[in-house]
């Protein structure tokens, strides 16, 4: 079996489908420990992660939080609207004091592409991105991968649609890197205002007929349409959005009924998702939470190992 | 490295037999449950259940232990070991556990899988069967079944060799010089 060699996790185009695959095995022993009357188990203890969350943030922050827990480690809360970068502290700077007192993991939200990559070059301790900007949100894809793998057994040869805003995305960035490593077929679908130009490079097909990408489909990743983004006219209105590209009960009809529909959340009910797909039985996104706990524990778990042997 | 041999398949078998009548004699299967630790313990737990059943008649529960989240040396050991699935689907509290293992050497492991234990319930009471008792304890746990004991020196290695997890015929060996 592969090691783990990485001292952070920034995104999942820095892994080998060994590494994903490793990460996926692991999380797999540890979603054991969730279903316990006691979960929690020791393998932290002693340990500090910090949460720095520049974005809002619920779910995610919420299921590392647990993770932490789960493993024994502390944890403490940082949100950026009371942190001292409102006083015009930089965010390096911010970290180091952080870190000075002995912290031994970070995990890191930021607007801004590659921001924890300044940390992961700037700190003494461990890095994990939890979304930064538009590039990736690698923990997000791997809970999906755990989730295909879960439903499907395999991920090879899966045929994978991706539908929404992929220019803005960094949930579709993380997923195509770890399912072409994985060797899952892609497909992205979306408005042509929001697809970016040249998406193809990454190993994906461009789809703009949801439809088609239904019938053609062994699960679909819907991203959530980030209307804080949609100032710049992208779309004519969310209406026609969910006309065209939202998926509703007579649209997924026409693909199979082994179809599972995912939602990386917070979801538009009515644009990107009806309320009764959202809650029908091919959809699988409450399974993808209850699974985000156990790959983060595993991401956790495997990031604070020593790697300087 | 050279290795002696210290147990074939046969003398493996017996022992195994004998551990199962131990067992037995010391409470019958009421409350009794099996919990191997991974990954050899398992196979043990299993030779003795399917023993007891071949005695008694009667099937006993048995479950499945990864420990490594509880090792006192995580801290210390290089890149994270691998963690496998602990699968105990069966309420352990007020049943008699016994544990098995393959080789019983400084006791760290068994600490550890009691530690592991009481998360899942509070047993009436834990027993210990290991295959190979080596020696060298660093904590104050002894065994209740012991399948052979071999005095050896803490250089030497000890390596139990199981079809079932191993892929070749059952037998014990001890590598290195005293």
């Amino acid at each position: 079996m592969t090691q783990w060699k990485h001292q952070h996790l920034l995104g999942l185009q820095d892994l080998t489908a060994e590494d994903i695959e490793l990460v996926l095995d692991t999380a797999q022993s540890f979603k054991e420990v969730s279903s316990r009357d006691i979960k929690k188990v020791p393998a932290l203890r002693g340990k500090t992660v910090v949460m720095l969350f520049f974005e809002p943030s619920t779910r995610t922050r919420v299921s590392f939080e647990l993770a932490a827990k789960r493993l024994s480690a502390d944890t403490l809360n940082i949100a950026a609207s009371v942190s001292s970068t409102t006083k015009g502290e930089t965010l390096l700077d911010t970290a180091r004091n952080i870190e000075a007192m002995n912290v031994d993991l970070m995990v890191v939200r930021h607007g801004t592409s590659g921001a924890p990559f300044i940390l992961a070059q700037g700190l003494k301790c461990s890095v994990v991105n939890a979304g930064d900007g538009c590039r990736e949100h690698p923990t997000q894809a791997l809970l999906d991968l755990f989730t295909l793998k879960e439903k499907f057994g395999r991920i090879k040869g899966l045929r994978v649609g991706i539908v929404g805003d992929i220019l803005h995305s960094r949930v579709a960035r993380s997923n195509i890197w770890g399912l072409t490593k994985l060797g899952a077929k892609v497909t992205v679908c979306g408005p042509a205002t929001l697809m970016p130009r040249g998406i193809e490079a990454m190993g994906v097909e461009v789809c703009y007929d949801i439809r088609k990408l239904i019938k053609n489909s062994d699960a679909l990743i819907t991203l959530r349409l980030q209307k804080e983004r949609q100032q710049d006219k992208f779309l004519p209105s969310l209406r026609e959005y969910g006309r065209l590209f939202g998926i509703n009960r007579e649209k997924l009809a026409e693909g199979s009924d082994e179809l599972i529909v995912m939602h990386p959340g917070p979801t538009n009910r009515g644009v990107e998702l009806s309320a009764e797909v959202a809650d029908g039985k091919q959809s699988v996104i409450l399974d993808q939470v209850t699974n985000g706990v156990a790959v983060r524990m595993a991401v956790l778990y495997l990031v604070l190992g020593k790697h300087d042997m | 490295m050279p290795s002696v041999q210290i147990m074939d398949q046969d003398a493996i078998r017996r022992a195994v037999l004998r551990m199962a009548h131990e067992i037995l004699e010391k409470g019958g299967v009421k409350d009794l449950a099996l919990i191997g630790i991974r990954t050899r313990g398992v196979v043990l737990a299993e030779r003795l259940r399917t023993a007891i059943k071949g005695i008694e008649g009667k099937d006993v529960p048995g479950g499945t232990l990864d420990i490594t989240l509880y090792r006192d040396d995580l801290t210390l050991v290089g890149p994270k070991p691998v963690v496998r699935e602990t699968l105990i689907d069966f309420d352990i509290t007020d049943k008699r556990i016994v544990l098995a293992d393959d080789v019983f050497f400084t006791g760290r492991t068994i600490r550890a899988a009691l530690d592991a234990l009481v998360d899942f319930g509070r047993p009436a009471l834990i027993q210990l069967a290991v295959l190979i008792d080596r020696g060298h304890r660093e904590l104050p746990i002894r065994a209740d079944f012991v399948g052979k004991n071999i005095p050896t020196a803490k250089s030497q290695n000890v390596r139990v060799f199981l079809g079932e997890s191993d892929g070749q015929s059952d037998h014990v060996d001890v590598q290195g010089a005293v």
